[in-house]
Formats: C-alpha cells, structure tokens, sequence
C-alpha cells in the first residue's frame, strides 16, 4: 500500500466520505488513488472554496470537513479557508501536497513552506516523512480537529511520500482506527471544577440580574438543550454572540437577540444593566464587548469556556471554569437545583419581567412595502419561507448583519456565518459543503454583491453536482458595510466602495448553466424561495435592495450602549427608545475620545 | 457591585520552563506565538532534557500578572508544549553562560586579567598573542560585574547563552 492510498482508506475509515478539492503536480499520485476510490471527491473552482466548503460541511454537520489543495499556489489558495475555520473553531483537516522530501529547502517549482504558513492558523500542522506514518498522523489530525476546542489541522504531504509504499506491519492492518500520534502536551479538560461550579452557583443565586450571552461553544458541544433548561429554571435572558445563534430558540420570550456592535439595542442595554453575567463558550471578541473597559461594569462575570486561554484573555473575570458546556452547565443545573430555587426566581423576577417588557417595547420593524426593496423585508420573506430545519449561511457585509437579526434561527447549526475573520467570499461556497453534508435540510446562501463575486466561479460546482441551493444575493452595487463605515466615520468619503458596473447575475448564472431570477417587489422572495424549494434546483436570486439602507451600530471604541441608527420600532410606543444617544452625539464623543 | 477582578499590573521578569517535544520547528512555534501576542522574550534557550524525545526550554519574559497568565495559557494550547510551569525565583536556580574574549595589551595586563577571572570564578580557555579567552557561568548579575571590568581592557567578543534556570526541588 503506497502512502496516497493509506490517506484514502484513513480519511474513510474516519468518517470522511466527502472531500472538496483541486488536483495539482503534487498531489497527482493521491488523486490518482481517488480515481478508483470510495471517496466523494467535489471539484470546486478555486481552493478558497474548498476550505470554505469543507468549514460550512462541518459547521453544518459537526463531523469534520475535509479539503484537499496541491502544493504551493493550491496551498496557498486555502489559506484564507483554514484561518476562518480556527478564528471560529470549526474542525477542518486540510490535506496540501508538498514537494519531494529531497527537494524541500530548495525553492522547487510550487514550493511554500505550509508548515511555517499553517502555524499561526491551525490547532496543529504534520507533515510526513514517511508514508507509514500517516494513518497515525491521519487519526491524529480527526482527533485534533474535533476535540477539544475544535480547529483546522493542516497535513502537508510530500509527493515521493505519497508515493511510497508503507511498512508491511502497518499496510497489512484490517483497520488503522487504533493507531495514533503520540502528542503527551494535548490533553483537554472536559469537566467543569466543581469548586468553581459551587461557586458560580452561589452568584448565581444571589443575583438579582442575571443574564447569559451564548457563544458558538454551546452549539458545538451540543448544549443547546441544556442551555434553555438553564435560562428557565434561573430565568435568565438570553443573548447570543453572531456564533451562538441558534444555540438558544429564538422565539423564546427569554431571547434577547445578538449583543455587540451590531447587538440589538435590548440586549446591549440588557448586559449592561445585568449584574450576573453568565458567558458560555464565547471569547470575547471586540465585536461582542465594543469598549472593554465598560463591558459588564456593573456584573460578576462567570465565564465557561473549554478553552483556558479564552478565560481572562479580554474580560476579566470572577469565576472561571474550564472544560465542555454541556457538561458544565449540567453540573449547574444540578448544584443549583439543591439550593433554594424559589428564592433564586424571586430574586430575579422583576428584572426577568422587565427585560421581557422592554423587549416587546422595541422590537425593530420588518415589515416594508416599499420598492426599492428594504433588506428586512427580504430576510423576513426568507425567513416565512423556511423552516427550522433549514439552514442558512451567510457572507459578510450589511446582509450577514441583517440576516442574524431578522432570521428567526430555531436550532443549532442552522445558521453559519464567517465571525471571527470576517470573511467575504465565505457564504456561497460555505453553503455547498452544507447542503452536500445535509442534503436533506434546504439551504439557502445569503450573500452580498461583493463578496459573491470573488467566489462566484463556484456557480459551476453547483451545476456540475447538482446541488440544489438557493442564492439570495442581495444587490446594492455597492460594498455596503464599508460604504457605511465611511458614511459614518470617514465624512462620506466614498473611496471605491461603488461597485460600478457590476455583471448582469442572471446571465452570469444562466451562463453557467445555473437558473436565476430577479426580485424587485415585496414578496416575490419569499415565493421564488418556495418555488425553487419544489422544483429542486440550485437558484440564484438576484435581490434589488434599497442601497441607503443602513444597520444601527455601535462605533468602533464606544461602549455597547452607545448605538446609534437604532432600528425604527414596529409597535412605536412613544418614549420608550427615548435614552438612546443621538448619532452625531456620539461620533463627536468618539472623535474627543481617539 | 464591587467585583474582585483586581489584579496586579506590576512589571516583573518571570523564569518559565517548558517541556517540548524533541522536533524541528517547536522553537519557531514559540517564539512566533510570543510575537504574535506582543509577548516579550528577554531570552530563551533550549536543550535536551533528561526525558528521550523531549527538551527543556527556559524562557525568561517580562510581563504583569495578566501576561504572564496569557503566556502560560497560548504554551499549554500548543500541541507540541507537554508541561509549562513558571519558576519561583525563590526556589529556583538561574545560571547563564558567557565567553568574552579580552585584549591583551602586554604581560601586566594579561596577568590582571586572570586574576579579575579567577576572582568571579571563570575559566580561561583561549589564549593567543594578543587575546584571552574567559568561560564564565553564573547569575547574570556576576557575568554582567565580570564584563564590567575587562571592558577597560577593551572586549574583542562576548557571546551569552542568556539565562537558564531550573526549580530546586521539582522535577522541571
Ligand atoms: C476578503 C475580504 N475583503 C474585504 C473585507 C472588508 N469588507 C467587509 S464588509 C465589506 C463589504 C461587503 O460588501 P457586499 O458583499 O456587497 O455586502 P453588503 O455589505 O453590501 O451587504 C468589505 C469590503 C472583508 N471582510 N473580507
């Protein structure tokens, strides 16, 4: 058994049926075993869509995502893939191909050290020497990958090694499922201190405002249920981080809806008011706690996070635990269940019951009638028109912010997006590894003009494959959430954010071969959606939306509470947005304060 | 509410003392991490330890509390990284490793010079017509007094290894 077929039968024997890749010299001789393999191979158009599609395979299915890229370029092209996938943890095991071993060193034609490259971007990097060792290193990688707090591991394989034939007392194995790397320095605590349980517990009790934010570490340890059994027996409100949508069911009296410089204006009150903040698996990111210094000034901060490097890294803390949600918060459950639970509820009653009044006091509207189209409207007829088990991804722009407002997610994994590093070019290849791990659940892209069209060559994969998704781009000709920013902060300097001349989309996709339609009137959304749903194949929607549209936001160094643009009310009850700083207040503020 | 996330933001040099895998590319994955963060590095060095297939890094960084917490974090998440631990300094022993070769201008001089060395200890291990070479090993603070007097003879070279440090009673 030569080293290629040894990573074939490893990657199948760990579950990966399915692997997104681009052939290329150094990786011809494992492509050449896929040939007549058992293995899924999808051919995407450009290696960034692999790591994006394995990372959305992932994120969809919580199996790991697999993506293949030949060496130098072809490595260099996932780049962008793997380090979205570790800013937001999500297990991805990229296979590059690599020069032969005796040419490494030596600036040989598509050489690029991916080792050095890979470092700072992946939970860990191999690289074979020799073709016996790559079950173990194969093993190794899934266990990595998945474990743990999850993140993309890189295999970079040279070419002779792909080659080579393995030492008989391995090749010979039935099954490599028992071999492993040994790696002594890994080693991830999964349960909670029970200590700092106890501990947390008791704050909890004594609080009279608590709240929880949820971070993408609850989705991805499977905490959801635990987490709403939480909220109910502490009545707590929720919160989510942009990973942690969907972590808690959204038409919960008890969800406040995302925090953060794009937070709704509840929950970022909410935090700030709350003097118990219990944060489940999230880190913190400046885009959650706008000014650090005010974020949760008035709370103790119980932060639970498989991560100990996450724990006092941006926020201070008064209780830590370390180790796997589910597990934590069940043993919560537990310790506070033997304490005076009446009490507990008694204590935070009234702000339980004001938290849910204010709430209802300013729900944002969404309902337009309007041409050109407002882009609530559009996500709301996205929305109707799907159901709980569909899943969402989305690119990066104004879109994804008004997609995570306005998409009423209900389960976990059903809404994946690009946070950490922000990705453009993330949402439509990120919803072809989602529907090919998930056929069954519709999938839906939303994405913007921009960022649709550094991926759009992807359009052919999804003809060639047949995978019925449904793309709603939403067309403002411009780069919204930049535009906006300069809008804002820059004196309306609009340096090249007008997209210009943008491609007919409907001939780009028809000329591709994949059906398209253009929406320009209220409800033609929701019931293009629904026809494509029953006609099954991939569609892409070319939505017109009003260009001047803006998202309220929190200006980059102002604390949570400083919104500006809030959202206008749907039932407006006069006074109640009254306290909410005047736009130009606070960008005068900001400016006194840099 | 009064909270107790206090904590001391006073500068101090920290002793930590790792044990890595025995593999190319562990320096560079540390030292990269150390950039990356804004982590400072006074000095890092790395041997074999006594364990096959692991080696002892000993790396001194100047940081607060909250650093210094952070540091020994991003070490332990490493995969490579099997055991951090920050050294007392009480309880620790520092020793760092210093060649300084000295112009010898003439033989009052060249006898001068063996004694200053003799006095801190050091060995001579280099001799020519005009240089003499001194192996000195101790705490900083000694190598750094030692220099300080050959500097009037003039230094041709000094290379150190920079500090490395072991726990007095533990294992690391
Ligand atoms: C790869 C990449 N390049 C640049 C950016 C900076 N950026 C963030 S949002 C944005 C505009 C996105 O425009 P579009 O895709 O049209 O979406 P819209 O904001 O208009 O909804 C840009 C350029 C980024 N996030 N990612």
């Amino acid at each position: 058994m030569k080293g290629g077929e040894a990573i074939i039968k490893a990657l199948i024997e760990q579950g990966a049926d399915t692997v997104f890749g681009y052939p290329g010299g150094q990786v011809l001789p494992l492509y050449d075993m896929i040939y007549n393999s058992d293995l899924n191979h999808v051919l995407v158009r450009h290696e960034q869509s692999a790591s994006h599609a394995a990372d959305g395979f992932a994120r969809a299915s919580g199996k790991v995502g697999v993506c293949i890229a030949t060496s130098g370029p072809g490595a260099t092209n996932l780049v962008t893939g793997i380090a979205t996938a570790y800013m937001d943890s999500s297990p991805v095991v990229a296979i590059t191909g690599q020069v032969p071993t005796h040419l490494i060193g030596n600036d040989a034609f598509q050489e690029v050290d991916m080792l050095g490259i890979a470092m700072p971007i992946t939970k860990h990097a191999f690289q074979p020497k020799n073709s016996t060792n790559i079950p173990a290193i194969i093993n190794s990688s899934f266990e990595i990958a998945k474990s743990g707090r999850p993140g993309p591991v890189v295999i970079d394989v040279p070419k002779n090694v792909q080659e080579q034939d393995l030492d008989d007392d391995i090749a010979n194995l039935d099954s490599f499922s028992k071999l492993s790397f040994n790696t002594p320095g890994y080693n991830p605590t999964i349960k909670g201190n029970p200590r700092q349980v106890k501990k947390a517990s008791k704050i909890i009790a004594k609080s009279s405002k608590p709240i929880i934010l949820a971070g993408g570490g609850v989705i991805i340890s499977g905490a959801s249920k635990e987490l709403k059994e939480f909220s109910e027996l502490i009545q707590a409100p929720v919160t989510t981080t942009l990973l942690g949508k969907g972590s808690f069911p959204e038409d919960n009296d008890a969800y406040l809806g995302m925090l953060g410089m794009h937070g709704r204006k509840v929950a970022n009150l909410s935090l700030d008011e709350s003097d118990c903040l219990i944060a489940i698996g999230c880190r913190f990111s400046d885009r959650t706690t706008g000014n650090i210094a005010d974020f949760a000034r008035n709370s103790e901060v119980i932060h639970i996070d498989i991560d100990p490097a996450e724990i006092g890294k941006n926020v201070e803390v008064d209780v830590p635990i370390v180790g796997d949600a589910k597990n934590i918060l069940n043993s919560l459950i537990n310790n506070i269940k033997s304490l005076n639970i009446n009490k507990i509820n008694e204590n935070s009653a009234e702000w339980y019951n004001d938290t849910l009044m204010f709430k209802k006091s300013c729900i944002p509207r969404v309902t337009y009638n309007e041409t050109p189209l407002k882009p609530q409207q559009v996500i709301k007829e996205i929305s109707n028109a799907l159901d709980d088990d569909s899943i969402i991804t989305t690119d990066v722009g104004q879109h994804q912010m008004w997609a995570a407002h306005f998409f009423n997610t209900m389960k976990p994994r059903k809404f994946i997006s690009s946070g950490g590093l922000g990705t453009m070019g993330f949402g439509f290849p990120s919803a072809i590894g989602a529907k090919v791990a998930m056929p069954e659940n519709d999938v839906l892209a939303v994405t913007g003009d921009g960022g649709f069209l550094m991926v759009c060559q992807d359009l052919a994969t999804v003809k060639d494959y047949d995978i019925p998704l449904i793309i709603c781009l939403f067309n403002n000709r411009k780069l919204g959430m930049v535009y906006q920013w300069q809008n804002l902060f820059y004196e309306n300097r609009l340096s090249h954010t007008d997209l210009g001349q943008t491609p007919d989309f409907l001939k780009l996709s028809e000329s591709f071969g994949v059906n398209a339609e253009r929406i320009t009137k209220v409800g033609e959304t929701e019931k293009a959606i629904k026809a494509a749903k029953k006609d099954g194949e991939a569609i892409l929607l070319d939505i017109v939306i009003d260009k001047d549209e803006e998202l309220p936001m929190v200006p980059p160094g102002c604390g949570i509470t400083d919104i500006i643009g809030e959202y206008k009310i749907e039932n407006d009850i006069t006074g109640i947005s009254g306290g909410l700083s005047d736009t130009n207040d606070v960008i005068a503020n900001k400016k006194d304060g840099d | 509410m009064d909270s107790n996330r206090k904590q001391n933001n006073e500068l101090k040099s920290h002793v930590i003392s790792t044990l890595v895998e025995n593999k190319p590319g562990v320096l560079q994955k540390v030292s990269s991490l150390f950039t990356r963060r804004g982590f400072n590095i006074e000095s890092i060095t790395v041997g074999e330890s006594e364990t096959k297939g692991l080696a002892a890094m000993v790396i001194i960084s100047k940081g607060d509390e909250k650093v210094l917490e952070q540091i020994t974090k991003q070490l332990n998440k490493l995969i490579d990284v099997v055991k951090v631990v920050d050294l007392d300094p009480n309880n620790s022993v520092k020793r760092e490793l210093a060649l300084i070769k000295v112009k010898t201008n003439n033989e009052q001089s060249r006898s001068e010079i063996i004694q200053h060395a003799n006095i801190f200890r050091g060995k001579i291990i280099d001799m020519g017509p005009s240089t003499l070479t001194i192996e000195i090993t101790g705490d900083p603070n000694k190598i750094n007094a030692l220099i300080s007097l050959l500097i009037n003879f003039g230094i041709k070279k000094i290379v150190r290894t920079g500090p490395t440090a072991i726990a007095r009673e533990t294992i690391l």
